[in-house]
């Protein structure tokens, strides 16, 4: 039976590590991932969890930890943020590429120079290439929901991939929210028993593993990597059936919100999403046919099943919280452009980048964001693709 | 005390087919240092000559279960290894009498400079396993780059003796010293070319519980410059002019477990290795003067460090 509680976004994490009790826990501290390890250090002060937590010296020694910890055979989990994902850096892509299935919980936080201790999604963005799966959350509940899946999609022997589930920094891991939590044994149950691969602790026979590969190997191994992200979707899927048949939250890529007889949509990830909606409602109330697309899996990309949920729209706005310097356009937005390039009616598409380095966004924003959709919608011209919400130029 | 004739015995955990070069220190180091535990035996290795010539794929020269991660991190991806072994045995995941023995290792550049930080928290953090740097003074996987154990005066490509600078003018750093500051159990400096101490200190690294760091020095005949055939002779001349004294410490007490019957000049030492022959001109005299001078001083503070601890 599920309970109520009124957890922040750290605590639901540390709470869902408690009930998983993974066989190693390694994380360092950062800003605004520092509960998590806390939490989960005291949990073990106090006996309440049975598996190994190592506090390591820096994020790297973290990820490297997990690495030797999930190669040696069993359940392995990490938290956090910001400079100590891109401290990781080098450690994810070798995490994806000896097929470990770590789960990491990343605060989602700027990244430096300035400085910011506040949200946005840099962090994650820039590890979207490192071959892990990446699940994004709105609220509290969800990054609990999230996270517990996410050992089950990231161990599943077909995928065999590291999973990563955000949350954005503050707005999402220090507000207070009732989050329904499960009994311990419904959460493990859900979980299952951790099957190894190749343990290198199983000394009945002797691997070799991480050796170097020539020009002749390379390819076919990262191609073999691959497949692993390529299995997940289905996965993905039937996890998030699973888990709303278990629980009563059912889980997809993404999520629609008022999109059935929309025209004009915002695509926006994460918390934002949340405030999104209240907009939406707004606008409808107002007379205008808007909907919201919120992703929840940006890795593997559901670009079919985008597509077809966009099949029909007159414009759409991306909003990202993170920027490509250079590129054109924003990550999500990319991503969303690419997906629609084989819909023969496509929709006007624009992208905002919004909220980098904590900063807010509004109903109002997200207003201002309906009247220029519906321009273009209108007159079927988009005059300017790219641009910034709630920024001083 | 084990008799050649027995640890020979032993099966090989490092079998023959590697590809390292012809008088390589690295094998002797390995071949004698794994025979001191007859428990299975997991390695972390970082990236550096030992892992590149042991596991190009499809092939391997390990008869011991083996992983190599990255560069930096060998022992930070062995704590992982060990700490998953404690929580899976806590946990009845694994018999409660299955005893495995870890190893971390790493030449010089990944154990003195960009593996310190993994290595020290390692150390700091009590994880048990057994630390081995085979110290070739160098970076030499990538063709012979200083590192902070390439010793004073020594010309490596990215300290190269020239017509201004003669070489490498920074003294080496004392490694073994910083482990013995972290207070661990077992810290030992040791010579593949006295193979009796080297398997004695592997045994006492293996068998302490909490960690222990085996600092040994690997002649290099590539990258110093030397007839390969020498690789054990010039190990017995680092003994023999104390450029790397043989000694441990042991629960903090520091022992030196070598004492040549004369100290030789360290001129014997640099005149058979090409990586010194600039400092044999005329104007490099004070470079060999302060060398020695050096070498004088470590051995001196050595001897401080037994009586202050005995």
């Amino acid at each position: 039976m599920s309970v109520q509680k009124t957890l922040n976004g750290n605590q639901t994490i540390a709470e869902a590590v408690r009930q998983i009790d993974p066989d190693v826990m390694a994380a360092y501290p950062i800003t605004p991932s520092t509960a998590i390890v806390e939490t989960i250090a005291q949990f073990k002060a106090d006996g309440l969890i049975s598996g190994e937590y190592v506090c390591p010296e820096s994020e790297h020694s973290a990820m490297s930890v997990c690495i030797g910890a999930a190669s040696a055979g069993g359940r392995v989990m990490t938290a956090t943020a910001s400079q100590g994902l891109a401290l990781m850096w080098e450690m994810l892509y070798i995490a994806a590429g000896l097929r470990l299935p770590i789960v990491a919980s990343i605060v989602n936080r700027a990244l430096a120079a300035p400085i910011s201790i506040h949200g946005d999604h840099s962090d994650t963005m820039g590890a979207r290439d490192a071959g892990w799966i990446q699940i994004y959350s709105e609220n509290c509940q969800e990054a609990y929901d999230n996270f517990i899946q996410a050992f089950r999609i990231g161990e599943n022997l077909d995928v065999r991939t590291p999973v990563m589930v955000g949350l954005d920094g503050f707005i999402i891991s220090h507000s207070m929210e009732v989050v329904k939590t499960e009994d311990d044994a419904a959460v493990k149950k859900f979980v299952g028993e951790y099957q190894s691969v190749y343990p290198l602790l199983d000394t009945s026979k002797t691997f070799t593993v991480g050796p170097i590969d020539f020009t002749d190997y390379y390819f076919e191994h990262k191609r073999n990597q691959m497949e692993g992200i390529e299995n997940a979707p289905k996965v993905i899927l039937d996890v998030g059936k699973e888990f709303g048949e278990t629980f009563g939250r059912e889980y997809g890529f993404f999520e629609e919100y008022r999109m059935d007889d929309a025209e004009i949509c915002i695509i926006v990830m994460s918390s934002a999403a949340g405030t999104c909606k209240d907009a939406v409602d707004e606008l409808r109330d107002a007379g205008i046919n808007i909907g919201l697309l919120k992703p929840r899996v940006f890795r593997p990309f559901p670009h079919h099943e985008i597509a077809e949920a966009l099949r029909g729209k007159k414009a759409v706005a991306v909003l990202d919280r993170c920027a490509s310097p250079g590129a054109f356009g924003a990550p999500l937005f990319t991503e969303v452009r690419s997906a629609l390039y084989d819909l023969e009616d496509r929709p006007k598409i624009v992208n905002y980048v919004y909220g980098l380095g904590g900063r807010d966004i509004q109903i109002e924003h997200f207003k201002d964001v309906a009247k220029k959709l519906a321009r273009i919608a209108e007159t079927g011209k988009v005059e300017e693709i790219y641009g910034y919400i709630n920024l001083r130029e | 005390m084990a008799k050649l004739k027995d640890i020979a015995q032993l099966e090989d955990r490092l079998v023959a087919g590697h590809g390292m070069c012809l008088g390589c220190g690295i094998p002797l180091i390995f071949k004698v240092a794994l025979r001191a535990t007859e428990d299975p035996l997991i390695i972390s290795n970082a990236t550096g000559c030992l892992e590149v010539c042991t596991t190009i794929f499809p092939r391997t020269a390990w008869n011991t279960t083996w992983v190599h991660s990255a560069f930096e991190n060998a022992a930070a991806t062995m704590a992982g290894i060990e700490a998953m072994y404690k929580s899976l045995k806590r946990n009845g995941k694994l018999p409660q009498d299955k005893e495995i023995k870890f190893l971390a290792t790493a030449g010089d550049g990944g154990t003195y400079d960009i593996g310190l930080q993994a290595l020290s928290g390692a150390m700091e953090r009590g994880h048990n396993f057994v630390y081995l740097c085979y110290d070739n003074n160098a970076y030499a996987n990538t063709g012979g780059q200083r590192s902070s154990a390439t010793p004073f005066g020594a010309s490596a490509t990215t300290s190269p003796a020239g017509s201004e600078i003669p070489g490498k003018l920074q003294r080496k750093k004392d490694l073994t010293k910083i482990l013995a500051a972290h207070n661990i159990p077992y810290v030992a400096q040791a010579n593949p070319a006295r193979w009796q101490d080297l398997y004695n200190k592997a045994k006492k690294a293996f068998e302490v519980e909490g960690p222990a760091f085996l600092n040994v020095l690997c002649p290099c005949p590539t990258e110093w410059k030397y007839d390969e055939s020498m690789t054990v002779k010039l190990a017995k001349t680092a003994m023999d002019t104390c450029v790397w004294p043989l000694y441990e410490v042991d629960n903090g007490k520091y022992k030196i477990n070598y004492t040549p019957k004369e100290k030789k000049s360290v001129t014997e030492w640099l005149k058979p290795q090409g990586r010194f022959r600039h400092l044999f001109k005329e104007e490099n005299a004070w470079v060999i003067e302060e060398y020695q001078k050096q070498v004088d001083e470590d051995w001196e503070e050595l001897h401080k460090l037994v009586e202050m601890t005995k």
